[in-house]
């Protein structure tokens, strides 16, 4: 496991990468898909051949070397080798998310100019074909899955396994041309171009070179001692910076297996079936795994009931202390034994922890109750904090200093500087080239020196030299008196509650906060089915009033725990309600990387915020909604709002107004 | 518009083929009650052909003469040129005729990766003694009826649930199951009996999907019974339209829409 490509230095690009792992790793795996029902592995010496042909294909296509790719689709092997098929060509990578709108990848496309897009299946080439008229330079589409197309024009349509035929066929005559092409790649050349999600405006085509990812790909492998042996499941977006590093970066440089799930349905099924070694996992997947262990609990017989609550509670008490090589009294070891054969090794199992060495989360702060709960049954999840401009990685947690509350300390090569409003600035290798065709945007967030913007505020501990984030820059407000105001923080508390999905709080330049809240339908829904209660819609269970009635006691706790903070204390939710509708990227209430975008949501909802600060009851709305297939529609309801008590200053329980 | 034998290109520009399967003069009676009077009609090789009704018109005793499992007092069932004789429904089956029901008829308790390998049994030719012995022939039986049963599971896009007993699922993905074990013992005609009944538009509109991809993939003729007139005139290219056992229609879905009869026994007809 030890072993890595520690030789690979002077190797300055993905394809020099993939060459010298083809050579020295040729029989173990490279790439491994589920598919039929069978897990199908590729080594590394047939990944290179059949990324050559792909190359070698594309350019008998006519890709010329600066020429942008656009690659769309869910993660599969072939989809990744097309990315680094498209640098040996001399060409870059733009991969974008697959479940992108037909307008916003039209904005992408035109933006980026692309002449070649791969798409994974029909649903992407729709996609592309709705809005290819607006694109001017736009000219071959490659399909990976043929279903459903054999009827489309393929005048400018070729299937994935043609191309690589056909790259195959020409492989006398391009070899000379493509080998040019590769060995010319160098260390500051652009590697890839990711779109940001990002919380406000037009998506930005971040530009990161060769130098980035293999630094980044390279310190932070070294940092978690990663090897060959690992074992990594591939299921985060792919436009995903994270992604590209932990499946691409990381996986060149160590010379791992990737491991594709058969459909985004399956993921939970192939986690399983993988135990991976090394899993990355927004705190998302982490909460939703989460909640399907307490549903299924709650179903569970009594005698396991009661022994689950017992031993997590145990674990709670010492887990974490033992995975971080504290002392803890020999009782209290044997028991947590005890506890890992019947609780904690088969809860792992069930999840799919079973052989995990290192675990990280990132993308938004990760509830402290949920994080302690992995680490107390025995995983090493850390934090990391990091952005696309930064090529993942500006802080992480080393083992053995892990916090819930802190995202860790500067990542090797990382600088960090605090600015006077509190903002986080940072320097290093993985800093980005620029923002593609903005200079603007580049001059805004990166300065000369090279020190990067990241939006966020935060502080650096003085004891321990952890960073720890408050919340975004921007987002970080002052309430009408003065106190501070950090929607995030409170957010996260009460999303840790499985019932609540997604939470909006509201409060900048206010008297008092207020929220948003949206069920999560899995959890309430199994808990009325529990409980006889009948529903026939989200909409219809959002609005029950036993739901609002557990819904107020979550508020509430979340309130005293918030009074515990005296800084945060104004925080406290006085007044919320119940969405009639989930927030969705689709309606552009969230990015799609599924964070809260607060400022359209009070816009779009102005109608309700403005009743829940003027101490109505109950509001009447109506609320546009898009579906899956981009037709629009109108959901009218009454929401019902409530007040929740908050914990003044002094300790001392008080009722709302 | 047809030709006996030759077939005709749909709007969409598909080919359809010649006469597969044909209904002559089928009388069909359950003691005194007449299921189905005096009914002719064909389905061509590739078509998508609809039997439409309002209830009890006797569509679902149609699709039973067709499977073979009603035997009509009078008429005709013609199959592949040659009139069918008497058949029990694995014979049927044998001859590539599969089907899905309108209550569900899945094993309740088994997974659905077996409900639908149930679909290759026509095609296990291992005697129960080889079965027993395992290693050698029923081996590479097993492995090659898997392997067909496995690229319809991921058709049909329900890899999800492949370990999962039916009796877990929810009513639509059920559908879906039964169409897989249909498709398992790649059928060269298809009968669909009401394959959306039930259905929210999500659920149906994904089965459409699946039915018009399952057409367009493997050309199989599909014959479907729908209550949904919206679903049946987007999917199909030719449709019989029944009533009371009679047939009052045939055509493609415009000419269906714009027949009186069939409106009247659609909406109703002022009796005076």
């Amino acid at each position: 496991m030890a072993e890595t490509t520690a030789g690979a230095e002077g190797l300055r690009s993905l394809p020099a990468l993939l060459h010298h792992n083809a050579t020295r790793f040729a029989n173990s795996p490279a790439y491994r898909e589920k598919e039929f029902g069978i897990w199908q592995s590729w080594t590394w010496a047939e990944t290179e051949a059949e990324i050559e042909a792909l190359a070698l294909g594309l350019m008998k296509l006519g890709l010329a070397e600066g020429d942008f790719v656009a690659i769309i689709g869910r993660n599969r092997p072939y989809l990744y080798w097309a990315m680094v098929a498209v640098q040996m060509a001399g060409a870059v990578p733009v991969p974008l998310y697959q479940d992108a709108v037909a307008e916003e990848m039209a904005y992408v496309l035109g933006h980026c100019g692309a002449r070649f897009v791969i798409a994974g299946d029909q649903e992407q080439v729709d996609k592309v074909i709705e809005v290819q008229d607006q694109l001017h330079q736009f000219e071959h589409m490659v399909y990976l899955d043929p279903r459903g197309l054999r009827k489309y024009d393929h005048s400018r349509l070729h299937p994935y396994s043609d191309v690589q035929a056909q790259g195959r066929a020409a492989r006398d005559e391009l070899m000379p041309e493509m080998t040019r092409r590769r060995d010319a790649l160098d260390y500051d050349d652009t590697c890839i171009m990711l779109y940001t999600s990002g919380t406000t405006g037009r998506p930005k085509g971040v530009v990161l070179s060769n130098r980035n990812i293999i630094e980044s790909a390279r310190s932070s492998a070294e940092f978690d001692h990663l090897g060959r042996g690992e074992e990594v499941l591939a299921y985060l977006p792919m436009a995903w910076v994270g992604d590209f590093i932990f499946s691409v970066g990381q996986g060149y440089w160590a010379g791992f297996c990737i491991n594709c799930p058969e459909s985004p349905d399956t993921m939970l099924t192939d986690l399983r079936e993988i135990g991976p070694s090394y899993f990355f996992a927004p705190p998302r997947i982490f909460e939703t795994l989460l909640t399907t262990v307490m549903i299924r609990m709650e179903d569970a017989g009594r005698l396991k009931k009661r022994m689950f609550d017992y031993f997590m509670a145990h674990a709670r008490k010492v887990g974490p202390a033992i995975l971080d090589g504290k002392p803890v009294s020999g009782w209290d070891r044997f028991k947590y034994r005890i506890g890992s054969l019947l609780v904690y090794g088969p809860l792992k199992n069930t999840m799919g922890f079973s052989k995990i060495r290192v675990g990280y989360t990132a993308g938004e702060a990760i509830g402290p109750e949920i994080f302690d709960f992995y680490r107390s049954l025995g995983i090493n999840l850390k934090q990391l904090y990091g952005q696309t401009e930064a090529t993942v990685f500006i802080t992480v947690q080393p083992d053995g200093e892990v916090r819930a509350d802190t995202v860790g300390v500067p990542a090797p090569g990382v600088e960090l500087r605090i600015d006077e409003s509190g903002e986080v600035f940072y320097r290093s290798p993985g800093a980005f080239v620029e923002y593609y065709k903005n200079p603007e945007s580049t001059a805004d967030t990166k300065d000369p020196e090279g020190w990067v913007a990241t939006g966020d505020a935060g502080f650096i501990e003085e004891d321990t030299g952890h960073l720890r984030i408050i919340d975004r820059a921007k987002d970080v407000g002052k309430m009408a008196d003065g106190a501070m105001f950090a929607p995030k923080y409170v957010e996260n508390k009460l999303k840790f509650y499985p019932n609540i999905l997604e939470a909006v709080v509201f409060g900048a330049g206010r008297d008092r906060c207020c929220a948003f809240i949206n069920i999560d339908l899995s959890a309430v829904g199994s808990w009325a089915e529990r409980n006889n209660i009948a529903y026939a819609s989200y909409q219809e269970l959002a609005g029950h009033p036993k739901v609002l009635d557990m819904i107020q006691g979550h508020v509430e706790e979340v309130n005293r725990s918030i009074a515990e903070d005296p800084m945060l204390s104004a925080c406290q939710v006085h007044r919320f309600l119940v969405l009639h509708k989930e927030l969705d990227a689709d309606d552009g209430e969230l990015t799609r990387t599924r964070k809260v975008r607060r400022k359209i949501i009070g816009e779009k909802f102005a109608d309700l915020v403005e009743a829940l600060y003027d101490g109505s009851d109950s509001v009447y709305t109506e609320t546009e909604v898009t579906y899956e297939d981009g037709r629009k529609g109108k959901i009218r309801a009454t929401l019902e709002i409530r007040d929740a008590a908050t914990v003044s200053l002094q300790r001392r329980p008080m009722a709302a107004e | 518009m047809l030709d006996a034998t030759e077939g005709y290109t749909t709007a969409d520009g598909r080919k359809i083929g010649g006469v597969v399967m044909e209904m002559k003069n089928i009388t069909l009676r359950f003691g005194g009650v007449t299921a189905i009077q005096d009914i002719s009609f064909d389905i061509r090789e590739g078509e998508i052909r609809a039997i439409i009704g309002p209830n009890g018109a006797g569509k679902s005793s149609m699709l039973n003469v067709i499977s073979g499992f009603y035997v009509p007092q009078e008429g005709e069932v013609w199959f592949r040129g040659a009139r069918r004789p008497q058949m029990r429904p694995y014979q049927v089956a044998q001859q590539g005729i599969a089907r899905t029901f309108q209550n569900i008829a899945l094993f309740e308790g088994m997974s659905v990766l077996d409900n639908v390998m149930t679909g290759r049994l026509t095609e296990m030719k291992a005697s129960i003694w080889t079965q027993a012995l395992w290693k050698g022939p029923a081996e590479r039986e097993e492995v090659a009826n898997r392997e067909i049963a496995e690229k319809v599971i991921d058709f049909l896009e329900i890899q999800h649930i492949r370990k999962t007993p039916v009796s877990r699922l929810p009513y639509g993905l059920k559908k879906r199951v039964e169409l897989a074990r249909a498709l398992a013992s790649e059928p060269k005609l298809l009968l669909l009996d009401e394959p959306m009944a039930g259905m929210n538009v999500e659920e149906k509109e994904d089965m459409s999907r699946f039915i018009l991809d399952v057409n367009d993939e493997f050309g199989t003729t599909i014959a479907l019974i729908e209550h949904d007139m919206g679903v049946v005139m987007d999917l199909s290219d030719r449709v019989v339209v029944m009533d009371y056992g009679k047939k009052i229609g045939d055509g493609s879905p415009d000419e269906v829409r714009n027949n009186q009869a069939v409106i009247d026994a659609y909406l109703g007809v002022a009796h005076d």
